[in-house]
């Protein structure tokens, strides 16, 4: 194991790089689609609220595998090449997306009616109501569901790869096909992904807490 | 692009043949997970010493790694230390272990997500600990467990997709060998395929929904 | 049931004892499959045999099984052995499952365009050569690339992850970017996308993609010698023997050579031995 960890350390950190910045890029870009989605599916601009409920229907239900294999294989034959780096954080943002967009709008509907009723007969509009009274309360209730969407993200970004996106994943596997050692390899491939959820995992938990205390 | 020829009822047979396996591996591994994690649940609810922290230890290493790395694990390591599984049953393996480790994490929030106060009108009216459990927490419970844990086997139906990378003959492995040998096929093989886990996906989900509305 | 699902849980559990013993234990010892096939009704022998590569195995949807050159050597050999070729099952490999399977027990041999290499003999025993191919370069018909010489530090080959191909890239062509995916499928559609600018592996593997999408031709005469073999796996020498015995008999009663050409009707039928 000592072994594997000084031959390929290079290598593994490579990865482990990797997989923490798809994990990242993913999380900001998803955390943005995601909200807007969320806001336009409880919108009352039905055109809005359909476009935002087909693409969370939609991709809620496709597996992530399908979606990164088809920006990889797919997308080139009619636009650029991209690499598998690039199709899997396209897949990430695009499958995680509809998922913040479900916390978000849970979250939403969340905060009691009557919110948006008293926000609206102080004359504020019903984009002020959102910003400034239902959206402050939501975040209280979305915030623990977000923590393990970005845990989930990191865990499913090993699907980078299936398609050689060069993550973590991809370089254990390599190892493990060129060392053999397959169980000494993937042991060290679950600790260095421990050392990125774990953490986040036990944060989730602490906050949860807090929030639950303040209440 | 050849949309009859890769629709053609030889390949349409082959896709179907691979929706069959994934929904067998589906159904066993959610049949399985549902009973492991619930026991899991249970016993971290129940703070039985020592036996709770154990089964905390587990699930908290095990729902934070990829589903992927324990395909691995469960079909080219586990040889390595003399436990053999044939390509289907290390699918199962996987899905189960990594599956009943999410379950149980949703089974025990559900559980405590029931005031205190219940556990302690079920004692005083005379009922054991455990008849507290069963006849008044779990009810309870359940109203609040039954959406994530189908979203949970949605995630288990659309997760098995990854079990085609140990050759499992499911519905993307066979999609995978249709548009491998056309080019022609791919983007056809594509929408199939997303349609096919959609039907079955969504159809779960709803069903979901209906669960909760009767429920209430 | 329980015991085999409880097992793994278990077992992460004692990770650190494991650790321990699987450093030490090495590999379990299989039971003799020459052995088995002589006790048993329905003697089977278990081949590992790829099911992307055209020409030597390919899953046919229609039939519903693996076809190839490797497939019917193996039935070949199962016929020599057994005494009747329905005896040979099939269990698809990829070049990265191969070996694990047969470590694991799931299959007997791998016939499945497999270099014999010193590096792979640590793992498993090889056949005599059954087939001699070259590992070359796979390139659009309008590339500049000629031949391995051409490959620089702008330049990208798609290989195919648990195959030798990469390795013989990086001494031939060490300036060259390597990016390896999980088939040849993958590898082709990869090098049509323009994700790289060549695709490495046998020539007689890219020939069979070039049956199938014209536009796309070799560059260069093959850099390498490929032995293929069969594997085994260590400690089944009397299997070995056996495997080595009926080639001897293919070779010599012109089986082979119907194979072959059947599979490559425009190449000559090899020396083997």
């Amino acid at each position: 194991m000592i072994e594997i960890l000084t031959n390929y350390n290079d290598v593994l950190i490579e990865g482990f790089i990797n997989t923490l910045i798809a994990s990242l890029i993913a999380l900001v870009i998803s955390l943005i689609i995601g909200t807007l989605l969320g806001i336009f599916q409880v919108s009352t601009n039905k055109l809005l609220a359909g476009i935002a409920n087909f693409y969370v229907q939609l991709f809620l239900n496709i597996p992530l595998l399908i979606i990164v294999l088809f920006f990889y294989v797919v997308f080139p034959m009619f636009f650029v090449g991209v690499n598998g780096f690039t199709a899997g954080i396209i897949g990430l943002t695009i499958y995680t997306s509809a998922f913040i967009a479900e916390t978000v709008r849970a979250g939403i509907l969340g905060v009691p009616n009557g919110q948006m009723e008293a926000g609206l007969s102080t004359g504020l509009t019903y984009g002020d109501t959102m910003r400034y009274i239902i959206l402050p309360q939501a975040i209280k209730i979305v915030i623990p569901p977000l923590g393990n969407q970005f845990i989930n993200l990191v865990k499913n970004s090993s699907v980078l790869a299936m398609v050689a996106g060069l993550d973590l994943m991809y370089y254990g596997d390599l190892i493990a096909s060129e060392t053999f050692n397959t169980f000494d390899t993937y042991i060290i491939v679950a600790l260095f992904y421990l050392i990125i959820t774990l953490p986040l995992t036990y944060l989730m938990q602490y906050v949860e807490r807090r929030l639950a205390a303040n209440d | 692009m050849d949309f009859t020829g890769a629709y053609s009822w030889v390949n349409i047979r082959f896709l179907l043949d691979g929706l069959l396996v994934t929904l067998e591996i589906a159904a066993i591994s959610i049949i399985l997970s549902f009973i492991i994690g619930a026991i899991l649940g249970l016993v971290r609810y129940m703070k039985v010493p020592v036996l709770s922290f154990l089964a905390g230890a587990i699930v908290d290493i095990i729902r934070n790694l990829p589903l992927l790395l324990i395909i691995f694990f469960t079909y080219f390591a586990l040889p390595q230390i003399g436990i053999r599984l044939s390509i289907f049953w290390s699918a199962v393996a996987a899905m189960t272990i990594f599956e009943s480790a999410m379950l149980s994490e949703i089974i025990r929030g559900g559980l405590n997500s029931i005031p205190v106060g219940q556990m302690e009108a079920g004692r005083s009216t005379g009922l054991t600990y455990a008849q507290t459990i069963w006849y008044i927490i779990i009810p309870q419970a359940l109203r609040a467990m039954v959406p994530p844990i189908v979203s949970q086997f949605v995630a288990l139906v659309k997760d098995t997709s990854l079990a085609t990378i140990i050759t499992l003959p499911e519905l993307t492995h066979n999609a995978r060998i249709v548009y491998g040998q056309d080019t022609n096929f791919v983007i056809p093989m594509f929408i199939a395929m997303g349609f096919l886990y959609w039907v079955v996906c969504y159809t779960l989900s709803k069903l979901s929904k209906r669960l909760e509305t009767s429920n209430a | 049931m329980k015991i085999m699902k409880k097992r793994p849980l278990l077992f992460l559990l004692l990770l650190p004892i494991i650790w321990l013993s699987a450093c030490t234990s090495g590999q379990v010892a299989n039971q003799d499959i020459t052995e088995r096939i002589a006790v048993a009704s329905t003697p089977e022998i278990i081949w590992g045999v790829k099911a992307d590569t055209n020409l030597f195995g390919l899953y046919n949807i229609a039939k519903g099984e693996i076809e190839g050159f490797d497939i019917d050597i193996a039935k070949a050999l199962t016929e020599e052995i057994t005494g009747s070729a329905d005896n040979a099952e099939f269990v698809e490999v990829t070049s990265k499952t191969r070996i694990p399977l047969i470590k694991n027990g799931n299959i007997d041999a791998i016939i499945a365009t497999m270099t014999i290499s010193e590096e792979r003999k640590k793992q498993v025993d090889f056949s005599d050569v059954y087939f001699a191919a070259g590992q070359s370069l796979l390139v659009p018909n309008d590339s500049a690339i000629q031949s391995i010489e051409d490959l620089n530090a702008d330049t990208t080959v798609l290989a195919v992850k648990g195959s030798t191909s990469a390795q013989n890239i990086r001494e031939h062509a060490p300036e060259a970017n390597i990016l390896e995916l999980e088939n040849y499928s993958e590898a082709f559609t990869a090098l049509q996308s323009g994700q790289g600018d060549a695709m490495t592996t046998d020539n007689a593997i890219l020939l069979g993609i070039i049956d199938e999408n014209p536009g796309y031709r070799l560059a260069g005469a093959p850099f390498t010698d490929e032995p293929y073999g069969i594997a085994i796996n260590h400690g089944q020498e009397n299997f070995l023997n056996e495997v080595n015995k009926a080639l001897d008999t293919i070779i010599e009663n012109g089986t082979y050579a119907e194979i072959f050409t059947k599979w490559f009707p425009e190449e000559e039928v090899p020396e083997l031995n």
